[in-house]
């Protein structure tokens, strides 16, 4: 394994792997099954793909599975000019030599690794073939650069994330893709829910995480008439650490929800109204 | 010059000093009467300028002096200007014409005083208001101007001008704190009781129904406080405290459990002791108990309807499974022997058009009623079968192709039953769209930059760790680092950056009858948006329009087949696009998408530009059946590897388009004006 190798030159040209061990609990308040499902996935090495909007608590769901497994996590956001040489590996020219360079994905399934692959739907589509070896039976990872044939340990994990509100048709999944994992459907939790880990994870009290939930709700009925998406979670607890840290909560919710939702002048002002009307 | 107005007989003399006014027995006792009233330095400035004028004739100057009576008083400091454009327009031609100069500029005059600074119009507040209005609770409400505020459950109507304030923000505000009342009544039931007995009781019924508002903008600034703190603290700021009068009642009504009987009670106790006008307030709006809760009472008969027929269906489901007993589906059963299942758990049972309707309904009554839970005999759906064939104009062609049509009730197909018909469509104005573009020039300019910045091309990137060529540049730079002892950079390729659009788009346009005037412009207008857009793109798209009268004559209009240029004929044709009849989607579905398929492009995508839910003549087509057709035809579609996405301009269209392309697969636009702004960027964000 890289790790135990002394640190070569290559190395410190090649971004490092980012295979992490989180030491403690990351904060998830589970609204479902989703918990079994994840784990019973793990225990019988199936691949699990998780859906739903941005910032409903998909990446810190698989933080948290990653601790509760005891495995380390490697994270990759992915983006449209990501290859497949990006997620296997390549070799670099250092000085005369070529040096072999994992990458994440070969270094999560060597160290039997969750892998998680976020937004994949970002990703060039060609480059998402790569992982279809390693969500099937043969749970293994061809490097064809190196004439390799890695079959992954049984604690390795594939993990992807993906956002059903995206509309462009160029960046659909391929059903030959989708139907390798076993989904789990991710929404915003129930308001009393949600103000709970508003008031957790945003240090506020009961009081201001259930307004926080209250315009985080109102935000959501205007999707698709001014908004492509409402406030995810995400944006409340940002709000909601604003106010932590002393703002007043009408600039807080204007500066960490409004704006970073709408640009248009209606839609922002009609932002504006409903914040103040809830504060 | 004295400050002393000048008297009425003062200003006589002066008028038939100037005008010889005896001469031709006119008397200026009339004008001098009037002129009377007005500051001397305004006196001064008519009698300048009747002066000034009657030197060229003296009927101009009568002429002025006259009209100066009755308008100077509004035209203020303008006088000097007003009494100029009448005399160029003398000189132009004539006295006639200067009388129409003259009244023309004091009402333009007064209606640009009217719109004074500090006045907000509605149409610079709709659409922030009917955004804020979406996000709150309860049922969607239409918002538009009228001449009063008031709401009949369903639409809510605004005055087109608000001044009452001293500055714009208040206004806006006074705006909101209007309209957030007048949702409030929908939302908290102020037409949930009769309140006649009470108001036919009061002698005079305008009075009563003033205090009847006032007594529920008490009761529901209330009920906002609970949930929408902040906007009811809006609200008191703007009224300030209530007269110590109606303290108590004010108080009494804040009580969460008050209701609009407990609005009624404080009217029955303000008619014992005797009647005083209602206090006018400026963010309390009408009201019109009548013409609401007519609307009311039809909407729930229609929306009763609606949950009745879902709970059947799932009802005759649940007993077809034999699972009544543990269904997921609370049992559907006779009053006595069940409880009345909890509508919250059935809601999320409904499908989304019912939940709706269920929802409104608890809006309304504060439950589902009983009777709507009870089965209402055998049978989900009566359908009306049969169209009448007579009616159908008369077809002497053979059809162009025949198609199956999905019938949900069979579960199974219509062989052969759409008859379909293509035909180019009708050439239109060659000027109209020399004349959008000309009228978006600045959009259209602003849209190609944008589409050009998408469009891919093959972008080199350098000093890349790996990549299809040799950066030689970097290459030189790495051998003279090794020569002279320092580490040479590994990043020595280029990478090929690959865009590839590779994608043909197919534009279904909606030609029923229903959009016959703006949403037509509308769709023609983005039409000419998209074609601009999309040619700087380089994507491949068609246009063609459809709409028809029953199964035996289904139309489709040519106006842009693939490999037909954007040139000067298709745009006539573009201009051609009118509003024929009916819209049978399914069939149209069908056809195109077929069309589509022959495109060797990977992506394919089928956009529809329509104002409604499908429809024909005849009852068959519309209402489930024809949704569940379109369904049908767009899941085959689908099935062939092409996405749909609609675009429509219904407000109360949201509730079947789910169903229809998926939650994510739709754009509703609530106004036809903003489809052209819009359409472009709906394009580019669903293929960039």
């Amino acid at each position: 394994m890289n790790t135990a190798k002394p640190a070569s030159r290559a190395e410190a040209h090649a971004p490092s792997t980012p295979l992490v061990h989180l030491a403690s609990e990351p904060y998830y308040h589970a609204t479902g099954d989703e918990l079994d499902v994840f784990a019973a996935a793990a225990k019988s090495g199936l691949p699990v793909m998780l859906k739903g909007p941005t910032g409903c608590g998909k990446t810190r769901f698989v933080e948290h599975m990653a601790w509760r497994l005891k495995r380390p996590l490697v994270t990759v956001a992915c983006h449209d000019d990501l290859t497949t040489a990006d997620l296997v590996g390549r070799y670099l020219i250092v000085g005369d030599e070529t040096v072999w360079m994992d990458g994440p994905l070969t270094a999560a399934v060597r160290a039997g690794a969750i892998c998680y692959l976020d937004e994949i739907v970002e990703a060039r589509k060609d480059t998402t073939v790569v992982i279809h070896p390693l969500t099937d039976s043969r749970r293994a990872l061809p490097v064809e650069k190196r004439g390799e044939y890695i079959t992954a340990p049984p604690d390795f994990m594939l993990v992807i994330s993906y956002n059903p509100g995206y509309q462009s048709v160029l960046k659909e999944m391929k059903p030959s893709t989708r139907q390798r994992f076993v989904a789990l459907d991710f929404d915003y939790p129930e308001a009393a829910t949600e103000a709970r880990i508003v008031a957790h994870e945003g240090g506020v009290d009961a009081d201001t995480a259930q307004r926080l939930v209250k315009l985080g709700g109102l935000t959501r009925k205007l999707k698709g008439a001014g908004l492509d998406e409402g406030a995810g979670t995400r944006l409340l607890v940002h709000a909601a650490q604003l106010i932590a840290s002393g703002m007043a909560p009408a600039i807080a919710c204007t500066a960490a929800i409004a704006r970073p939702l709408a640009d248009e002048t209606d839609t922002r002002d009609a932002l504006d109204d409903l914040i103040r009307a809830v504060f | 010059m004295s400050e002393r107005k000048l008297f009425a007989h003062e200003l006589e003399a002066r008028l038939d000093e100037l005008l010889l006014l005896s001469l031709r027995q006119r008397s200026a006792a009339e004008p001098a009467a009037l002129l009377e009233a007005l500051p001397r330095e305004l006196q001064e400035r008519v009698l300048h300028w009747a002066g000034v004028a009657a030197q060229t004739s003296d009927d101009l100057g009568w002429l002025i002096a006259s009209l100066a009576a009755t308008q100077a008083a509004g035209l203020g400091a303008q006088l000097d200007d007003w009494a100029r454009a009448g005399l160029d327009a003398y000189d132009r031609s004539g006295l006639a014409a200067t009388r129409k100069a003259l009244n023309e500029f004091t009402d333009t005059h007064k209606a640009s005083t009217l719109r004074s600074q500090d006045s907000v119009a509605f149409g610079a507040i709709e659409g922030r208001l009917s955004r804020f209005l979406q996000a709150l609770d309860g049922r969607p409400l239409r918002l538009v101007s009228g001449p009063k505020a008031w709401t009949d459950t369903e639409t809510l109507w605004l005055p087109e001008r608000l001044d009452a304030a001293t500055d714009v923000a208040g206004n806006r505000r006074l705006y909101k704190a209007i309209a957030a009342l007048l949702w409030a009544q929908t939302r908290f039931g102020t037409f949930n009781l009769d309140p006649e007995p009470e108001l036919e009781l009061w002698p005079d019924r305008e009075r009563a129904l003033a205090w009847f508002a006032v007594f529920e903008a008490m009761r529901l600034e209330a009920c906002i406080a609970v949930e929408l703190p902040g906007l009811a603290q809006e609200i008191a700021g703007l009224r300030g405290p209530w007269p110590a009068e109606l303290a108590a009642a004010a108080a009494k009504l804040a009580r969460p459990d008050a209701t609009v009987a407990d609005s009624l009670a404080c009217m029955a106790a303000l008619r014992e002791i005797g009647v005083l006008p209602a206090p006018t307030l400026p963010h309390i709006g009408t009201l019109d108990p009548v013409a609401a809760r007519r609307v009311r009472a039809a909407r729930i008969t229609r929306e009763l309807a609606v949950v009745r027929r879902a709970l059947n269906v799932i009802a005759a489901t649940d007993t077809k499974a034999g699972a009544a007993e543990n269904s997921d589906y609370p049992p559907l059963a006779a009053e006595g022997e069940l409880q009345v299942p909890d509508p919250q758990a059935d809601l999320l049972a409904l499908p989304p058009a019912a939940r709706e309707a269920a929802k409104s309904l608890l809006q309304d009554l504060g439950e589902i009623p009983p009777e709507a839970l009870h089965p209402a005999g055998p049978g989900a759906w009566q359908p009306v079968d049969g169209v009448d064939e007579s009616i159908a104009p008369g077809v002497t062609t053979q059809p162009d192709a025949f198609y199956d049509e999905w019938d949900y009730r069979r579960a199974s197909w219509r062989r052969g039953w759409c008859h379909l018909y293509e035909m180019e469509a009708r050439s239109g104005d060659p000027e109209w769209v020399d004349e959008v573009r000309t009228r978006h020039a600045h959009l259209i300019r602003s849209i190609r930059r944008r589409f050009e910045a998408l469009r891919g091309e093959d972008k080199p990137q350098k000093r890349q760790f790996d990549g299809e060529e040799i950066d030689l540049d970097a290459q030189v730079e790495a051998r003279a680092d090794r020569k002279s002892g320092a580490e040479p950079s590994p990043r020595l390729f280029i990478h090929r950056r690959r865009i590839e659009r590779s994608l043909a788009v197919m534009f279904m346009v909606d030609m029923s009858g229903s959009t016959k005037g703006w949403v037509n412009d509308a769709e023609r207008e983005s039409l000419v948006l998209l074609c601009e857009a999309i040619e700087a793109l380089g994507d491949s798209y068609a246009i063609y329009g459809f709409s028809g009268w029953t199964r035996t004559h289904c139309d489709i209009y040519r106006v842009k087949r693939f490999g037909d240029r954007y040139d000067a004929e298709t745009r006539q044709r573009i201009a051609g696009i009118e509003a024929k009849d009916y819209t049978r989607m399914g069939v149209a579905v069908r056809h195109l998408s077929g069309l589509l398929m022959r495109q060797n492009t990977r992506h394919k995508l089928l956009v529809t530009l329509s104002d409604g839910r499908p429809d024909d003549y005849g009852d068959e087509y519309r209402g489930r059946y024809g949704i569940e057709d379109t369904r049908r035809a767009l899941l085959e579609a689908r099935e062939k590897g092409i996405r749909s996405y609609c675009v429509t301009i219904d407000r109360h269209g949201a509730d079947y388009l789910p169903q229809l392309y998926g939650p994510a697969h739709y754009s509703v636009i609530d106004d036809a004006k903003k489809l052209p702004q819009k359409i472009a960027e709906i394009y580019r964000k669903l293929t960039g």
